[in-house]
């Protein structure tokens, strides 16, 4: 319980540190919001009104406070380009990125483990050293090149998946069964992108932290009482290596997010990364502030969910928070 | 050192990322140029790989849509991305022995407050703060450098600070101090050269990722701006083409996975010609790195 309300608190202070720094980055940089907003035509009138209607001739620290005020009651203002408010913006844009980001962190995990398993077992072999080849250069690829060449496989020459979106057109007039299906086959490759690039990550990993385990003794003494291979390493491997496992999951969050960032604007998925990508590229700081805390929220409530399975899977660690 | 060439896949990754600097640094030797237009774009454009153009020249990796060598582009853009990678690390690995080192060496609170920087850095998504500064500075090479560099140096700056920790309790500092040594002598003199093994580890591994993430950024047109070739902005220009010259995308794409395999193979190797003293963090960051 200390660790999760400690935890809690870091986690808070991080997403504050991002706002503050958000802030002062945007008051760092060149160029005036107010003649970005009202664009080349305005007279120098107009920009001194649009810059007290922004409150930017106010000092630093009152601006800072006013700004701080009005985020936390989530009035994040409305976007230069799109004039949409940037708080529908992004409402409509988190599950779509929640979604991707948690069933190819799922699935990449699941194969991981499955494949680390059968690595482990038979360290050294010609089968080790394939896959082990192989997961090396899935996790050197750069993530937005692997999903442009599997659209240019399976959109352009076999022309069996969709490239863009989450939806066709159509989707509005399909049952439900045949929105499902619409859903699935957009979600198909840049699900399967981003769960490539993680799998090589999450194989390499579960395989170490397994040899690291079969090299203790207690290992020696299951193999010594007679228990099959495969019983030790699922019975008595597997579980102890659990908690590197459970940990190098809350670790690679940030880069996974970092990864969908990417692969969202390639496969246009109308995520927090694809609406992030667009805002910087049209500089619509407005709704680049907004995603870019909004994307520190995710990330540190994602390790915040590592930390609370990892304290699930290993009883060591709930005896020593419950001594502390 | 020497158990890395002993090592067979760190002298692989040697070999590879040697073979690549070579061509780089020798890019008007093995080329005809940086792939500038052609006079005739029409003759010239969309030639297939192993095809010669109606002038009789040569074009070993075929060309793009406005008739450009993609050879000599990759060879010329590989320059461009190699040293973005290697002069960010550097900028961390110089970020990160500063704050690590000061850290593990100063005690109470200026030592908890670099912890503390560190620990909030480390938590930030690297990518999107990266987003953040193109979003605010008009991108260009050097700022994506100095940008890498700055949000790239935790990693090594925890390791040093354990490192330094560990170091300054032994024998030979209080040595060091006994004789008469300024504070900072010893920490710049005896301490911190006997941190720097395990940074190589790291920012060789770092170099991989500074490229993967230039690459990123050039492929939205937030990195390396063109007509500047880096792999990244290769394959943002290849991506118009991919039915007709998919080519153009795809050599790029192999050349950035052949040298971040490398940095992981010269990385690994560094780390078990170092010894398997490798706690689970520091496996973690070897794994997904700091992207």
């Amino acid at each position: 319980m200390r660790t999760l309300v400690h935890r809690a608190v870091t986690g808070i202070a991080v997403v504050a540190g991002v706002l503050t720094l958000t802030f002062l980055l945007l008051h760092a940089a060149p160029g005036d919001p107010a003649e970005l907003l009202l664009g080349p035509s305005a007279t120098a009138q107009q920009i001194v009104a649009g810059r007290h209607t922004l409150g930017l001739d106010r000092p630093l620290a009152t601006q800072y406070v006013e700004w701080l005020g009005r985020f936390v009651r989530g009035r994040w203002g409305t976007s230069i380009v799109t004039g949409r408010p940037v708080r529908a913006m992004l409402g409509a844009a988190w599950p779509a990125t929640v979604r991707l980001t948690l069933l190819s962190l799922l699935l990449s995990y699941g194969l991981g483990l499955v494949i680390g398993a059968v690595q482990a077992a038979r360290a050294g072999s010609r089968l080790d050293t394939t896959i082990s080849v192989v997961s090396v250069s899935l996790v050197a690829l750069p993530g937005f090149w692997l999903g442009l060449m599997l659209v240019g496989v399976f959109t352009y020459l076999l022309r069996v998946l969709p490239a863009f979106g989450a939806a066709g057109f159509d989707a509005d007039f399909l049952g439900p069964w045949g929105r499902f299906l619409d859903g699935a086959r957009h979600l198909a490759l840049p699900l399967a992108t981003l769960t490539l690039i993680g799998l090589g990550a999450a194989a390499r990993f579960v395989r170490g932290s397994l040899l690291d385990v079969l090299e203790q003794p207690f290992v020696v003494t299951a193999r010594a009482k007679g228990l099959s291979g495969t019983r030790v390493l699922i019975w008595h491997a597997l579980r102890n290596a659990a908690t590197p496992i459970v940990t190098l999951l809350g670790l690679s969050l940030p880069a996974l997010f970092s990864g969908a960032v990417f692969i969202e604007g390639v496969f246009a998925w109308p995520g927090v990364g694809r609406v992030l990508v667009e805002a910087v590229q049209a500089r619509d700081y407005p709704v680049v502030m907004a995603a870019t805390a909004i994307s520190a929220i995710l990330v540190v409530l994602g390790n915040m969910l590592a930390d609370i399975l990892a304290v699930a899977v290993d009883p060591r660690l709930r005896a020593r928070d419950a001594a502390a | 050192m020497s158990g890395v060439w002993r090592d067979r896949r760190s002298a692989v990754g040697i070999v590879l990322l040697g073979a690549v600097l070579a061509t780089a640094l020798a890019a008007p030797l093995v080329t005809s140029g940086a792939g500038g237009v052609p006079a005739d774009i029409v003759a010239t454009r969309f030639l297939a790989p192993l095809s010669q153009d109606a002038h009789g020249s040569f074009h070993l990796l075929g060309t793009d849509r406005i008739g450009r060598d993609v050879w000599g582009r990759l060879v010329y853009g590989g320059r461009i991305s190699l040293a973005v990678g290697f002069l960010s690390v550097t900028i961390s690995v110089v970020l990160g022995l500063l704050i690590g080192g000061l850290a593990g060496w100063w005690r109470g609170w200026p030592s908890l407050g670099l912890t503390a920087l560190t620990d909030f850095a480390l938590a930030l998504p690297r990518v999107v703060v990266l987003l953040l500064l193109a979003a605010l500075w008009r991108p260009s090479t050097p700022l994506v450098i100095v940008f890498l560099g700055m949000t790239g140096w935790m990693p090594i700056a925890r390791l040093v600070q354990g490192e330094v920790r560990g170091l300054s309790v032994r024998p030979f500092v209080e040595g060091a101090q006994a004789s008469g040594a300024r504070p900072w002598r010893v920490l710049w003199r005896h301490v911190l050269p006997n941190a720097l093994t395990p940074v190589f580890v790291t920012a060789a591994l770092g170099v991989g990722n500074a490229m993967l993430m230039e690459a990123g950024l050039s492929f939205f047109g937030l990195g390396v701006q063109p007509p500047t070739p880096s792999w990244g902005s290769m394959i943002a220009s290849g991506r118009d083409t991919l039915v007709n010259a998919p080519w153009v995308a795809a050599a790029p794409g192999v050349m950035l996975a052949v040298v971040v395999v490398s940095c992981t193979l010269v990385g690994d190797g560094l780390r078990d010609a170092l010894g398997r003293r490798a706690a689970v963090h520091r496996k973690a960051f070897a794994v997904i790195g700091n992207r």
